[in-house]
């Protein structure tokens, strides 16, 4: 059917996140005294490198969110840095800067947004939606923005006409192709995608995905793709960061991670994944508990009371991001011993699939 | 009230199932607004047998939703069944496992008889879709599952709390006799999830309906809640239509599928016969076009063209037709196709497959080397 992918890039990293912690104050009493905070990201660090597409995944709650609203500096980090590279190779720090020094590198980073109904206008046309980062950066001719915003949506797979129309006449996935325009109107480097297939019909949840890859190659662009559904984010990450609690408990490239996971919490995020072949039943999976509360994580590794292979060290001393082999990251004070169970071989499994190789 | 009473005899035995526990038959039911009717539901059909899960398959706007309130008669004002026939076989005294049973036609029944009130709760049960929405936040969880069988039952109100309170410990709520007292956004989404369940169990129906009762909550927290509904089907033999859009929990849940597309039935079978040999195009595009934790990385998905028709201008003759590949001119434009019965239990709603038209079933197989799907 399709070839397999090869482009990437030298892979020097575009932008590199430094001991990232968010956290949100508790207030409590009459003189909104801080009593706690909730550690949203505590200590989060990883580097995506130019061209590829790094994946953030974990349950709700988990701060994958907020990693990528401080990266784009939606929030203010509490502490940490985010290390990002220009084109002509100058790396800034985004941490400390204020919104007029900030103002410079937004066009190189732009968002998708999750939900394709809240997040365009309805009493903006498409027009004015996909123009409005080009008018707010200095491009006032009308003449040229039509032409510019002509030439985004012929790019997305959308005809020129419908610049005139409104929000409401276009379908789901449709809409996530203009949010798409909007976030390339600036040719952005960085592209930050917040579960942009999550509300979409499943047929049209793969247009958008292979829009999205298109797209990566045309304009290599970098995506830092958050989302939940492990099978969208095997499908077109390179590299993925699974997050637990504020941390991020492995990082490792997606062939690697979901062969032979290192950490019981992304084997168990992937058993728990529902296999489409009903050949395939097996007695579901389930990972007993609950996520423990940002506000007040359990000791040790904030894992350890729904890990099915925790010892006396996982509840008294906390894990650190250590490389256990190439390139693959992992917080767990059992790692190397702990045989875990990956994904099946995948030859077998496009036989399944009825995709010819 | 419509009631065939049936002999003992008469009634499959108890555990084989040869009867079905819900027969939907030719279920229509339309939309009537000021911009026009909505054919939301449009000739479905078929039968829900007793401990067996019916998984009910399609995109949104396909009519599934809508089907289950017709089943269940809680449709909008706006909304009414055409025709079609929905046949219930319950029990006489419910309470008896060995009573006699009878036919009850639902959609003869008022939506606001008794007879159809006795039987939302103790027969039919609903899981809605939100958990969130579907709670009162100002009433206790508890307070609402004891309402239910209250209603359902005559017991006291301290009866009521017991029951409720091992209902939520046969979901596996840890601490019941605490969370019955919360408040419906004090629980977690796995746990409000449980409650909805609880609720829906609180008066034993023998059917059980979940309208994608897993969309909005985590993998880890689906499996949890997945494996729930397993253990329930098992224990107590209840019926489970399952509604849900994710393929991946249909294959690992239901024992027969029906795909539905704008309001019709594309397919339906053994859940084997679905995924093995899927005869519609659409169900053999949207098999193929779902991405697998199995699948190499980074390989562009096969899809299908264009977007679901708007209800309001829906495409004639076969709804799927203006997205199909194997569209005919002439005759998948002109009428509807008919569902044609190709094995003992799996059938087919596609002129591909009737006697007549050019094509021969036989050139269609599941892998069929004309690429269906058109790249984007």
């Amino acid at each position: 059917m399709s070839e397999m992918r090869t482009f990437h890039t030298d892979g020097a990293p575009l932008l590199e996140v430094r001991s990232l912690k968010k956290y949100f104050p508790i207030y409590k009493g009459l003189m909104r005294k801080v009593v706690n905070n909730v550690r949203a990201v505590d200590d989060v660090s990883f580097f995506v490198r130019e061209g590829e597409t790094l994946g953030l995944v974990g349950e709700s709650g988990c701060g994958k969110t907020t990693v990528s609203r401080c990266i784009l500096r939606a929030h203010p980090p509490t502490s940490g840095e985010i290390l990002f590279r220009e084109a002509n190779g100058k790396v800034t720090d985004l941490a400390p800067l204020d919104r007029h020094e900030l103002r410079r590198f937004r066009p190189q980073m732009q968002m998708i947004f999750q939900d394709p109904f809240g997040s365009l206008n309805p009493r903006m046309t498409i027009f004015e939606i996909v123009s409005e980062p080009l008018y707010v950066n200095g491009i006032r001719s009308k003449a040229e923005r039509t032409e510019k915003t002509a030439e985004l949506l012929k790019l997305v797979g959308l005809r020129s006409e419908f610049m005139q129309r409104y929000p409401h006449a276009f379908s789901g996935g449709q809409r996530q192709r203009i949010g798409i325009a909007r976030a390339l109107a600036l040719n952005p480097r960085l592209v930050v995608a917040d579960e942009p297939v999550s509300a979409l019909d499943v047929s049209v949840q793969a247009q958008v995905l292979n829009l999205m890859l298109d797209l990566q190659e045309k304009l290599k662009l970098t995506y830092l793709f958050v989302a939940h559904d492990l099978s969208v984010v095997k499908h077109i990450c390179d590299r993925v960061c699974v997050m637990y609690v504020g941390k991020l408990v492995e990082m490792a490239s997606t062939q690697e991670l979901f062969q032979s996971p290192r950490h019981p919490y992304t084997a168990a995020l992937m058993t728990a994944v529902p296999v489409p072949d009903p050949t395939q039943r097996h007695v579901i999976q389930d990972l007993p508990g609950e996520v423990a509360s940002p506000a007040n994580p359990p000791s040790g590794c904030y894992f350890h009371p729904r890990c099915q292979y925790a010892q006396d060290v996982c509840r008294t001393q906390t894990t650190l991001l250590r490389e256990i082999s190439p390139d693959h990251f992992v917080s767990c004070h059992r790692a190397e011993e702990l045989q875990l169970l990956g994904i099946k071989d995948m030859k077998e499994s496009l036989k399944h699939d009825g995709i010819p190789t | 009230m419509v009631v065939k009473s049936v002999n003992r005899s008469d009634v499959g035995s108890k555990t084989g199932g040869q009867e079905p526990i819900l027969r939907v038959e030719d279920l229509k039911a339309y939309f009537y607004m000021d911009e026009g009717t909505v054919k939301a539901v449009d000739g479905v059909s078929f039968d829900v047998f007793p401990g067996k899960v019916v998984g009910i398959v399609g995109e949104s706007g396909c009519g599934k939703s809508v089907t289950m309130k017709a089943i269940l008669q809680i449709l909008e004002p706006s909304a009414k069944i055409v025709s079609g026939k929905v046949t219930l076989r319950r029990r006489i005294n419910p309470k008896d496992p060995n009573s006699p049973e009878e036919l009850v036609e639902l959609t003869r029944l008022h939506p606001n008889s008794r007879q159809m009130r006795r039987i939302r709760g103790p027969e039919i049960a609903l899981i809605p879709q939100e958990p969130m929405a579907a709670f009162s936040p100002v009433h206790t969880v508890g307070n609402q599952i004891m309402e239910a069988i209250l209603l359902h039952n005559k017991v006291s109100k301290e009866e009521a709390r017991r029951m409720a309170v091992e209902v939520f410990h046969s979901v596996g709520i840890s601490m019941p006799e605490q969370r019955i007292d919360s408040f419906s956004w004090e629980l977690s989404g796995g746990l409000r999830q449980r409650a909805i369940i609880a609720m829906a169990l609180s008066c034993n129906p023998r059917l059980l309906i979940a309208d994608e009762p897993t969309t909005a909550i985590d993998v880890t927290t689906q499996a949890q809640i997945l494996k729930l509904l397993q253990k329930l089907k098992d224990e107590r033999q209840t019926s489970i239509i399952f509604i849900t859009h994710d393929l991946g929990v249909i294959a690992q849940m239901a024992d027969e599928v029906v795909v539905m597309y704008l309001g019709m039935v594309m397919e339906k079978g053994p859940v084997n016969t679905i995924f093995k040999d899927a005869r519609h195009p659409y169900t053999q595009a949207l098999l193929r076009s779902i991405p697998s934790v199995q699948s190499t990385p980074r390989l562009k998905l096969p899809t299908i063209a264009g977007s679901i028709a708007h209800p309001f201008n829906r495409p004639t003759g076969c709804p799927f037709h203006p997205r199909c590949s194997h569209f005919m001119r002439g005759v998948c434009n002109a009428s509807q196709p008919e569902l044609i019965q190709l094995a003992e239990n799996h059938s087919v709603s596609c002129f591909l497959y009737a006697a007549g038209t050019s094509s021969t079933p036989a050139a269609v197989s599941p892998q069929a080397e004309t690429p269906m799907e058109k790249r984007q």
